[in-house]
């Protein structure tokens, strides 16, 4: 098998035992990207000399004798909307092109701590904002099981990347999902941490009170590792968490399903769920139930909120973050004709920097935030937070994980419902509820949909600061799901063909 | 534009009754700015005192300064108000190139600090009480430059420069509720309301204070309505005006102003003016366009501040003397009248003064070094008396030689200027330059003698009972003496002889 | 009937500093009044006496302590942006010729 097959458990143990280098890893990768990406289109920007230098700075060490870190010289690709010192970061939008930050972001820094040679940046809707990685002013990223389908989104770039193994780990960012959507849509493994527990400092903010950084993977101990290494509190981000929530790596290998009451969310089921996503999730069920968990249905009632909460708190936040795309301190300017003021530059710049949906959420967010409408809308939405948070604690407290389909598809035709944003605000309807109430949440892949053989997964939640949870059942379930399929899930996916 | 006509100030007052608010911004004299480690020095090399917080680069994220909360709960005591046992920040939209983020990370219905207030004395002795209604933390935007057009006005420029050292300095707003019932003292209350200001924050230790520099900033509202009526007329804002006399001078324009639209039937326009100090007039500002719609929403990248009791209270334990009891109780101390303190105070000197008496001089020596000779220099220099290389310690001391009669005046204040230039203590100074008086009588008998020998008649004169004749002696013998002689002894023994 | 007329369309892309055509403000109008009309659902939703969540993990008291932290260069202070001279960034004129 190649070596990009590997999982990154895999690779690591061949690295630690000399069998292969870094640099042949690293090189491995930057070659399926060269061969295949030009179909794909997950990466916005390669840095092959960093990644190999990196490289070649963890095999001169560890020739040496030197003590390394855990992952060093495992290859990573990282979404475009963290901030990287050597690399342009654009964030997916035309606002940001070509702009080179001068600050890493803390993840970034643990990378590099970790000496994982950087692959590049991956492709995602502008500003993470969308479900499909469509709003990308780059160019949509292909899902690499059927090419002219949405990988999901906004971390498209990265699912794909993993999925398509151009890297064997990502990092991928969700305020709505966009971490563990795309993983359903490309048959990957995401987590999005508890609020906090991952450093935000040099994410691109999109809703501040809703983004988490988090891993993407091609199996749930792969997740993981690298889950461990980004983890952790940051004082140059207020609202990280200063306790640790323990190691994912062990809760992984320490798995069990004995005694541990999965919670059903009646909510997220049935009516609206595709039946190949339905029968797939409900084996997943029987599943869980084989290996000693006790399943019972708890219900979520003020869920039916849960989307319109999100999408005015969500643009809210996101109008006033981007409010710094200004052309005054960095990124695009575009000057009117004339002696405009720098009123009107700013609104050309603007008008021109920003695709469709960025300029319809700020405009929503702006809305929503008006004097007079403030108490309606925004004031209206984050009360809803609150009852959404009663519904889970209420949940948490028949059930020690809680789970639903991640999304009600698979992964729809790209150029679907892109005019109708109602309908495409729905695909995040079972994954939204857990960032506003700031608890942590993984897919996990649960076979294939009899329709169209696309992949279907399965979300975890737990309670915050219950990530180590989501590892401890996740792992398990995850031997489950291969033993029945007889295989790993990305193993049935259809290899990419350059000239596709 | 047309010089706006006034009323008479008296018939002004006649018609109308004056109301005036006042919006106080005190820049704290942290070592870092308020949400980033960068320094607080705005008056280093253009953008040097920047990070990617306080330029607003996509991705950073505001940590609060612990100092800047301290420093405003302190002057939230000492301004009598309580203190917010939970309180966010929030951001408050708006796009104007001096604020990186296009929004200003402020309080808005939660300060630090409510409900307190102060009572002021205006020089006619009147006492007014004016009530506050909140101090809230905020940080302060970057600085404009105007090119090109009408020398620096913004009016004409062809384009500005930024400089964002002064971005992200932290700020206290404190905010007055309406002041009713100064009438014609309005303008004085005005002033002494912000000296009173500027005096806690600097008893306090948490400001430079000094006006002329921008630490203390005065917005001044006003707003006029017929004697008898309850309805508040419109108000304007005139902004920043930066010295005591303007502030007052400003008030009593905007009263006579509004008073001549008023009685001939004109409207006041809500609007922000601008004070000239050079013309002594107030000008129309552009009304904000969007300063009706700020979108203030809680900053979701900060936790609230939630001071403890014990907190409070340490620092309430913690404040100095309130300035206006620690002035009455120095007034009868050393026994000044009205006119004499408030000399003392308008000089800036009662901190120095007090610490001369402490070192053991008498209070009328001390007052009289400080206000007399030490501020004549100061002020011949343009220098700040506090800039000037001479302590109280050193002024104590000097003091006490005069008074033992070592030196005269005329030779103290020649030990003074050897003192500002560095040259030692004044004992050393009169022990090495050899400048004590003569006191030996004898000598002074030869010098009077010899003086006497050229005007013979002075004695006759003396006897006669024209005492004042012996000064053309002591003049002679001071000269003869090199000025190191005590004039009173040198009096003395004239008429002693003239009584032989 | 929807309360976002292209007016206010009109009025939040200025507040939003958003230049936008005609056609754009009409689509906007149409699409963000769907989404306004769905949000009604939320104010019915939450009639009681529910507090809001501004912080979905409560915390309180997150401090730095006043010390200070190397800064950028100024050449990287200015790195990004499209225009700066002696130091500063450059800006168009703040308010028109009058």
């Amino acid at each position: 098998m190649s070596l990009v097959k590997l999982t990154a458990t895999e690779q690591l143990a061949k690295l630690v035992s000399g069998e292969i280098t870094s640099v042949e890893l690293t090189q491995a990768h930057l070659d399926r990207i060269a061969e295949i990406d030009g179909v794909v289109n997950a990466f916005l920007h390669v840095n092959a000399s960093g990644a190999l230098a990196t490289a070649a700075e963890v095999d001169r060490l560890r020739a040496s004798g030197a003590v390394l870190p855990a992952l060093a010289g495992l290859p990573i690709a990282v979404k475009d909307n963290l901030t990287t010192i050597d690399e342009p970061t654009t964030a997916g939008s035309k606002i940001l092109e070509g702009w080179v930050p001068p600050y890493d972001s803390t993840v970034v820094s643990k990378l590099r701590a970790e000496m994982m040679p950087i692959l590049g940046k991956t492709n995602l809707d502008e500003f993470a904002m969308g479900s499909t990685t469509q709003f990308s002013a780059y160019g949509p990223t292909a899902n690499p099981w059927s090419l002219d389908r949405i990988p999901g989104g906004s971390g498209g770039g990265s699912a794909a990347a993993v999925g398509a193994f151009m890297a064997p780990l990502a990092i991928g960012s969700d305020t709505g999902g966009s971490i563990r959507y795309p993983a359903a849509m490309t048959g990957t493994v995401g987590t999005k941490p508890t609020y906090g527990a991952v450093s935000r400092y040099g994410l691109i903010a999109l809703g501040s009170s809703l983004d988490q950084i988090g891993p993407v993977a091609r199996n749930v101990q792969d997740a993981a590792l690298l889950h461990d290494v980004i983890a952790g509190h940051d004082e140059r981000d207020s609202t990280s968490l200063v306790e640790s929530l323990g190691s994912m790596v062990s809760a992984a290998q320490n798995g069990s399903l004995a005694g541990v009451r999965v919670g059903v969310i009646k909510e997220l089921s049935g009516e609206g769920f595709q039946a190949g996503v339905s029968a797939r999730f409900n084996e997943s069920l029987e599943l869980l139930k084989a290996a000693g968990a006790e399943i019972v249905e708890v219900s979520c009632p003020s869920f039916q909120y849960a989307i319109a909460a999100y999408y005015l708190i969500l643009p809210a936040e996101a109008s006033s973050n981007l409010a710094k795309f200004d052309s005054v301190r960095f990124g695009l300017r575009v000057t009117p004709s004339g002696n405009p003021t720098i009123e009107r530059v700013m609104a050309a710049t603007r008008e021109a920097g920003f695709g469709p949906e960025v300029k319809r959420r700020i405009i929503l967010g702006t809305y929503a935030l008006s004097s007079g409408y403030y108490d309606d809308y925004y004031g209206s939405a984050q009360k809803v937070r609150t009852l959404i948070q009663r519904d889970f604690e209420a949940a948490f407290a028949q059930a020690d994980v809680l789970v639903s389909p991640t999304a009600p598809t698979t992964a729809f035709k790209l150029g679907e419902k892109i005019e109708d944003p109602l309908a495409m605000y729905l695909n995040d309807i079972a994954t939204i509820p857990a960032n506003l109430a700031g608890i942590p949440g993984m897919s996990l892949p649960n076979g294939l949909a009899d329709e169209d053989g696309l992949p279907s997964s399965i979300q975890l939640l737990a309670p915050a600061r219950g990530d180590k949870k989501l590892y401890e059942v996740g792992s398990v379930l995850e031997k489950a799901h291969e033993s029945v399929w007889g295989k790993r899930m990305i193993d049935f996916a259809p290899e990419v063909k350059a000239g596709a | 534009m047309a010089k706006a006509e006034l009323m008479n100030y008296e018939q002004a007052l006649e018609q109308f009754e004056v109301v005036i608010g006042l919006e106080v911004h005190v820049e704290l004299n942290t070592k870092t700015k308020m949400f980033c480690g960068c320094r607080n020095d705005f008056g280093d090399e253009p953008n040097t005192n920047v990070c990617p917080v306080c330029l607003g680069l996509p991705g950073a994220l505001p940590v609060v300064n612990k100092k800047a909360v301290e420093s405003a709960i302190k002057i939230g005591l000492a301004l009598g108000c309580e203190i917010q046992p939970t309180g966010r920040f929030a951001r408050k939209n708006y796009f104007y190139p001096d604020l990186a983020k296009n929004f200003q990370t402020s309080q808005f219905d939660e300060p630090i600090a409510f409900e307190g207030g102060l009572d002021i004395e205006v020089p006619s002795g009147n006492v007014f009480r004016v009530n506050i209604e909140r101090a809230h933390m905020e940080e302060d935007a970057g600085k404009l430059t105007h090119v090109g057009g009408n020398t620096g006005r913004i009016q004409g420029a062809e384009f500005s420069l930024v400089d964002y050292n002064r971005g992200g300095v932290p700020l206290i707003e404190i905010v007055t509720k309406p002041v009713f019932g100064a009438g014609a003292e309005a303008p004085e209350l005005a002033a002494a309301y912000v000296r009173a200001i500027r005096d806690i924050v600097k008893a306090l230790d948490v400001s430079e204070a000094r006006m002329e520099r921008g630490n203390v900033r005065c917005d001044a509202n006003v707003s006029l309505r017929p004697h008898g009526t309850e309805k508040l007329g419109t108000r304007t804002e005139t902004k920043n005006v930066n010295s005591l006399r303007s502030i007052e001078r400003a008030v009593r324009y905007e009263i006579q102003r509004q008073a001549h639209i008023l009685a001939n039937g004109g409207t006041i326009l809500q609007e922000t003016r601008h004070w000239h100090e050079d013309k002594g007039t107030t000008s129309s500002g552009r009304p904000k366009s969007d300063a009706d719609d700020y979108r203030y929403f809680p900053e979701p990248d900060l936790v609230p501040v939630a001071p403890s009791r014990e907190l409070i209270e340490s620092l309430r334990a913690s404040l100095p003397e309130n300035p206006q009891e620690r002035r009455k109780r120095l007034q009868a101390a050393w026994n000044l009248s009205d006119l004499e303190l408030r000399d003392v105070v308008n000089a800036g000197l009662l901190d120095q003064i007090e610490e001369t008496v402490a070192a053991g001089a008498s209070p009328q020596a001390a007052r009289k070094w400080w206000t007399g000779e030490i501020a004549r220099i100061a002020n011949a220099d343009d220098k700040d008396v506090a800039e000037l290389n001479v302590t109280a310690a050193q002024v104590a001391e000097l003091a006490s030689l005069v008074e033992a009669g070592k030196i005269n005046d005329r030779i103290g204040r020649e030990v003074l200027a050897a003192v500002l230039a560095g040259e030692g203590n004044p004992g050393e100074i009169v022990a090495a330059k050899g400048l004590e008086v003569v006191s030996d009588d004898g000598a002074l008998m030869a010098a009077i003698d010899e003086a006497l020998a050229k005007q013979p008649d002075v004695l006759d004169k003396i006897r006669e009972g024209k005492v004042q004749a012996a000064g053309a002696v002591i003049g002679a013998v001071m000269q003869a003496m090199k000025g190191q002689a005590d004039a009173g002894r040198v009096r003395e023994l004239i008429i002693e002889r003239a009584n032989q | 009937m929807s309360e976002i007329t292209p007016d206010v369309v009109r009025h939040l892309a200025h507040l939003a500093r958003i230049d936008v055509t005609d056609a754009e403000v009409d689509r906007f109008a149409e699409q963000l009044g769907l989404i306004v009309d769905s949000a009604a659902t939320l104010k019915a939703a939450v009639a009681g006496d529910v507090p809001a969540t501004s912080h979905p993990i409560p915390m309180t008291n997150v401090y730095r302590e006043d010390v200070v932290i190397p800064s950028l260069t100024q050449e990287q202070a200015l790195s990004g942006s499209a225009d700066s001279e002696s130091g500063r960034f450059r800006v168009a004129a703040i308010l028109d010729e009058e």
